[in-house]
């Protein structure tokens, strides 16, 4: 590589972050420029963070970088951006299995994001091993992309979706769960950390009582991934799904993790360029993972993207931050608490900071309209979990979910905003 | 605030805490159903005809205010008209909740309907103010599918 080569994988692959200090949110913020915006001519108060997170500047810049001076396909490439940008792709991968503390840079496969990670597993392992008669477990709290794909997968094979009850804080019942496992049991699909409730499952035990039994875990991290550190080894799950964009990355990206024995010997997912081995019009033999799963040409822009979230998310006390955001969510629990006929959807011992919520006589949306007129983002509606509506008999919530450059301002901007909303439909 | 009472009018709070005509109709002529099942507002209305009048209208669901007001001032703004009549002011209510923000509103012979002009301000909630319209409509030209304004 010429120096310029150096220098534009180095542009690309680790760019350029101030080393924080000791954890501040006020300084995190000032690397967000979307924060530092008024909307509806008020400062924006940004908690909408469970369905998207807003990106640091060095995301951008990286994206820019890409586009600007690198961009090229990947892999086979024989010319010189290629080779940069092929570089810079498989140094993201590399960046995702240090992040998630995976064994090998194989089992990290990119998606498009966690609904499409979930739904790999359920057309190449699920269709491999789950039969008629077979069963799949899923939770009482799911988003609906942990719950489709299995019903797809089960109408085709006439298999049955079985579901673990939760209590009405929110919290799964692992004893229930455990007499639910049986030799039926092929595959048990749970969420990390909801994004409804903010519950945050007792993964390490799921994952044991299964794997005890010889049947295999995945685990939805689409919300766990920005809230704390995961190890996917010391989980000792076979899957870990989770989406860029709710990491500070871009959207349209994602990441499936699999124990290389599984992937090993799982079947293609998509068929095309990039996943073979060999093709004659007779037959196709198939590469390894991870260019097994990933078939045409991948979102090379997103997956750098990523890998710059990453590099943001190494330079940040990732623990001090996490203290943070348990400390902004009693916080918020204890103002919302205050508010006259507002009612906390979600109450697990083991939680992270999403809140849902309800008022009474005042919908969800009408909720979502008034804060949005103070320049608070917040979400109404049922979160892609009907079920989980349907377990709190409630049509909908309002769903504040902070990250850690939200602070206490933020959440009395909102407190305030609930009170007129309050008064309004008083 | 001045933004929020121009959305949210006394009158529209009035309506959705306690919605006119709200009932499951015995034996309607006709019914139909709107639903909007990403926000979640859904509503059925029923119609009772003489001749080509709308002699009795009521709704029931459950929804957002502006959804619920919406199908409140709708039944008892339609009732007693004919059909012909009832798609013209259904007409002249979308023309002024998607009408441009810049232009006055037209509000000519719609009566309480146009408290509903501050919708227009806000692009994602005009779905719910259409919704029981909509549903009405398919009950007079008779269309049992459900009917959707996402």
């Amino acid at each position: 590589m010429s120096p310029s080569a150096h220098v534009l994988a180095e542009r690309l692959s680790s760019p350029p972050v101030e080393r924080a200090g000791p954890f501040d949110p006020y300084r995190i913020r000032r690397d967000f420029p979307v924060l530092g915006q008024s909307v509806r001519d008020k400062p924006l108060v940004y908690l909408d963070n469970a369905a998207t997170t807003q990106k640091p500047r060095n995301v951008l810049d990286v994206l820019e970088v890409f586009y600007e001076a690198a961009n090229a396909n990947v892999h086979r490439g024989v010319h010189y951006l290629s080779q940069v940008a092929t570089d810079s792709y498989e140094g993201a991968r590399g960046k995702v299995r240090q992040f998630l503390n995976a064994a090998h840079d194989r089992e990290i496969v990119f998606t498009s994001g966690t609904t499409d990670s979930i739904n790999l597993v359920a057309q190449t392992f699920g269709r491999e091993h789950v039969d008629s008669g077979d069963e799949i477990l899923v939770s009482a709290m799911e988003h609906h992309s942990n719950i489709v794909p299995w019903q797809m997968l089960c109408e085709e094979k006439g298999a049955t979706l079985r579901v673990i009850p939760m209590n009405d804080r929110g919290e799964l019942l692992i004893e229930e769960y455990e007499r639910q496992l049986n030799e039926r049991t092929k595959l048990v699909s749970v969420v990390h950390v909801s994004n409804v409730l903010g519950t945050r499952n007792p993964v390490s035990a799921i994952v044991k009582l299964a794997r005890e039994r010889g049947i295999a875990v995945l685990l939805d991290g689409a919300q766990a991934v920005p809230h704390f550190k995961v190890d996917v080894q010391a989980l000792g799950c076979d899957f870990y799904a989770f989406s860029g964009h709710k990491l500070y990355g871009p959207t349209g990206i994602g990441v499936l993790y699999g124990r290389s024995e599984l992937l090993a010997s799982m079947p293609p997912y998509r068929g095309g360029g990039g996943m073979i081995c060999e093709v004659t019009f007779e037959k196709t033999t198939y590469a390894d993972s991870p260019a097994r799963f990933e078939a045409g040409t991948p979102h090379i822009a997103g997956c750098i993207g990523l890998g710059a979230a990453i590099d943001y998310l190494n330079r940040v006390d990732l623990e001090a931050a996490a203290a943070y955001e348990n400390d902004l969510l009693s916080y918020a629990t204890d103002a919302l608490s205050e508010i006259p006929d507002l009612r906390i959807i979600g109450t697990a011992e083991e939680k992270v900071s999403v809140i849902s919520f309800v008022m009474d006589g005042v919908h969800p949306h009408d909720v979502g309209t008034i804060v949005d007129l103070q320049g608070v983002a917040v979400r109404a509606g049922h979160h892609c979990a009907q079920p989980v509506m349907r377990h709190f008999n409630i049509p909908a919530t309002t769903r504040a979910a902070t990250a850690f450059y939200n602070t206490r301002e933020d959440i009395d901007t909102l407190v305030r905003a609930l009170h007129t909303a309050s008064e309004v439909f008083r | 605030m001045s933004d929020l009472r121009e959305l949210y009018q006394q009158v529209i709070l009035d309506h959705n805490r306690s919605p006119r005509n709200f009932r499951i109709m015995v034996n309607p002529d006709r019914t139909s159903e709107g639903n909007n099942p990403l926000c979640g507002d859904r509503l059925n209305v029923f119609v009772k005809f003489e001749g080509d009048r709308i002699a009795d209208i009521a709704f029931q669901g459950a929804g957002c205010a502006i959804s619920q007001a919406s199908a409140s001032l709708m039944t008892d703004a339609v009732k007693g008209l004919t059909l012909r009549e009832a798609e013209s002011l259904f007409r002249k209510f979308h023309d002024i909740v998607t009408s441009d923000v810049s232009s006055r509103p037209d509000s000519d012979g719609i009566g309480k309907l146009a408290v509903f002009t501050g919708v227009r301000e806000f692009p994602v909630r005009i779905k719910c103010a259409t919704l029981a319209w909509h549903a009405l409509l398919a009950a007079l030209e008779n269309n049992s599918q459900p009917v959707t304004t996402e």
